[in-house]
């Protein structure tokens, strides 16, 4: 019963049977804008029906972030609270890890992965779930 | 269209969160202040509007009512974030203004508890720290890092704000601090979401705050114009689409929007402006306001800090009151507590923070989520 698979921790998150786990956005044929999740109607230009589903890329930049040192209780600190600008379209927040918490070694634009692995939180029931991380890449 | 009069005002003197009396008997504080401020009781009230956040459920303004007098008078409970009591006041004045009546009363209040704001989630397990954080230092200090990206604004430019609203605060008997804080110790505080340190976070209070709105005519009649404040403009904007608006709020485009809106209204540039009431909620907003408000140019938001242009004697001190940071920030209170502060200073009732000569003052608070509101209020006698 529990070596069930892991649950996807955002709803955005698709874990497809015998593949690779990948993010979903909706872009809009209208504007263009790109959407996390499912949505029928774009709020950047207001058309209907015009969404599409597409995979979303893992190559992205670090736009912006913050290093968090007080957080909600029992999670570690510190963390880097990452924005990600992703090839392709579509922003992310996510923490950034493999890289030390330090100003100093955070550069705007530097070059980030997406990289998919358990949450490491289970919920009530015990399921185990799949989250993303972004982790530092060569260019 | 008749303008639009501020006569009777008052806040309360904002407390240590959780300190204060039931949040009805906070509100009837501030109420009753600003029915003295002008002389006139509550049986003058034609309506009530009222702003409080975390018992919006609860019928607040009524509960206010319970406690200073029971008029049957409309009453309109509001809940706007932390544009609360800034959307209360608008209401009020949206309703005088449309001739619906002459005379108003708006009340903000709020009751806190301390600790970190934000970071809600619902279902499964906790994102929390797993997806970055949305805890709401993290948030604003990811806002001032878009700024850092852009201008190469400092940690330390940051935390000059701070220094200058503690500072600020040292001369309003109604803050919640009074104390300075040297630029060392607002660096050294604890590292709370960098760069935001414990001293560049807002202070969790209980406060309230209340105004008597009132039409030209009506002020005429009773002969309140002595001290009587003009609002010039009220606006009120939420947030247009920005293409990382699901995962960073955006407070700029809001800003701006509400901005050039009130300049418009009020028919003034933003040179005009000799005091300014701005949502410090972080140290790092702040600054992103400098520019969003266009009292300077996009870029020198740092350089305002830098030369002390924003400080009080400075050529447009911002939160003379100590703001949001050092005054204290009780959410639905808030945005008339600054609009208390702008009055003041019009009325040149300010004392030792007094902004000499002012005559244009602005008033700006943010609701993340979000929602702007800006007003602009003018001396006239
Ligand atoms: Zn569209």
């Amino acid at each position: 019963m529990s070596a069930a698979k892991p649950l996807p921790a955002v709803d955005y998150l698709k874990l497809p049977e015998g593949g690779e786990p990948y993010l979903e956005g909706y872009k809009c044929k209208a504007c263009g804008a790109v959407f996390l999740g499912e949505r029928t109607v774009c709020s950047k230009c207001g058309a209907r029906d015009a969404l599409a589903p597409q995979k979303l890329g893992t190559k992205g930049k670090l736009y912006a972030y913050s290093i968090v040192h007080r957080s909600f209780p029992g999670v570690e600190v510190p963390y880097i609270s990452a924005i990600v600008d992703l090839e392709g379209g579509g922003t992310l927040k996510g923490n950034l890890i493999n890289i030390e918490a330090d100003p100093a070694k955070l550069k705007f634009d530097m070059p980030v992965e997406v990289v998919f692995k358990d949450a490491g939180r289970k919920d009530r029931e015990g399921n185990s779930y799949m989250a993303y991380f972004f982790e530092p890449r060569r260019a | 269209m008749g303008d639009v009069y501020v006569v009777g005002i008052d806040m309360t003197k904002f407390q240590k969160a959780g300190t204060g009396p039931a949040v009805d008997v906070l509100g009837a504080k501030a109420a009753l202040g600003a029915l003295d401020d002008c002389g006139l009781k509550i049986q003058d009230m034609q309506a009530l509007y009222c702003g409080n956040l975390y018992q919006a459920s609860g019928m607040v303004g009524q509960r206010i009512l319970q406690q200073i007098g029971q008029t049957g008078i409309p009453v309109v409970n509001v809940a706007n974030a932390c544009a609360t009591g800034a959307t209360a006041f608008r209401e009020g004045w949206a309703a005088v203004k449309a001739g619906l009546y002459d005379t108003v009363l708006a009340v903000g209040v709020e009751k806190m508890s301390a600790g970190l704001l934000g970071g809600g989630g619902s279902g499964g397990i906790s994102k929390e720290g797993l997806f970055g954080s949305s805890t709401m230092p993290a948030v604003f200090a990811e806002a001032g890092m878009e700024h850092s990206r852009k201008y190469g604004t400092t940690f330390e430019q940051f935390a000059k704000v701070s220094v200058k609203n503690h500072h600020h605060s040292t001369l309003n008997p109604k803050a919640m601090y009074q104390i300075e804080t040297p630029l060392d110790m607002v660096m050294g505080a604890e590292m709370i979401a960098y760069p935001n340190t414990k001293l560049m976070c807002s202070v969790n209070v209980d406060g309230s705050a209340a105004a008597v709105l009132m039409s030209e005519k009506k002020v005429k009649e009773l002969g309140l114009g002595k001290r009587a404040v003009k609002v010039r403009a009220s606006v009120m904007t939420s947030d247009p689409w920005q293409e990382r608006d699901l995962v960073m709020p955006d407070v700029n485009t809001c800003t701006r929007l509400a901005a050039k809106q009130a300049y418009e209204m009020a028919g003034i540039g933003a040179d005009d402006i000799d005091l300014i009431e701005l949502h410090d909620c972080f140290a790092t907003a702040e600054i992103l306001h400098y520019e969003n408000l266009g009292i300077c140019k996009d870029g020198e938001a740092g350089k305002m800090i830098d030369t002390g242009a924003v400080a009080l004697g400075g050529k447009v001190p911002v939160n003379v009151s100590g703001g949001l940071l050092s005054k204290g920030h009780p959410l639905g209170a808030t945005g008339i507590a600054n609009i208390f502060e702008v009055v003041t200073h019009l009325r040149g009732e300010a004392g030792k923070r007094q902004v000499e000569g002012a005559r244009f003052g602005l008033t700006h608070v943010i609701g993340l989520g979000s929602a702007c509101g800006i007003h602009i209020l003018e001396k006239v006698a």
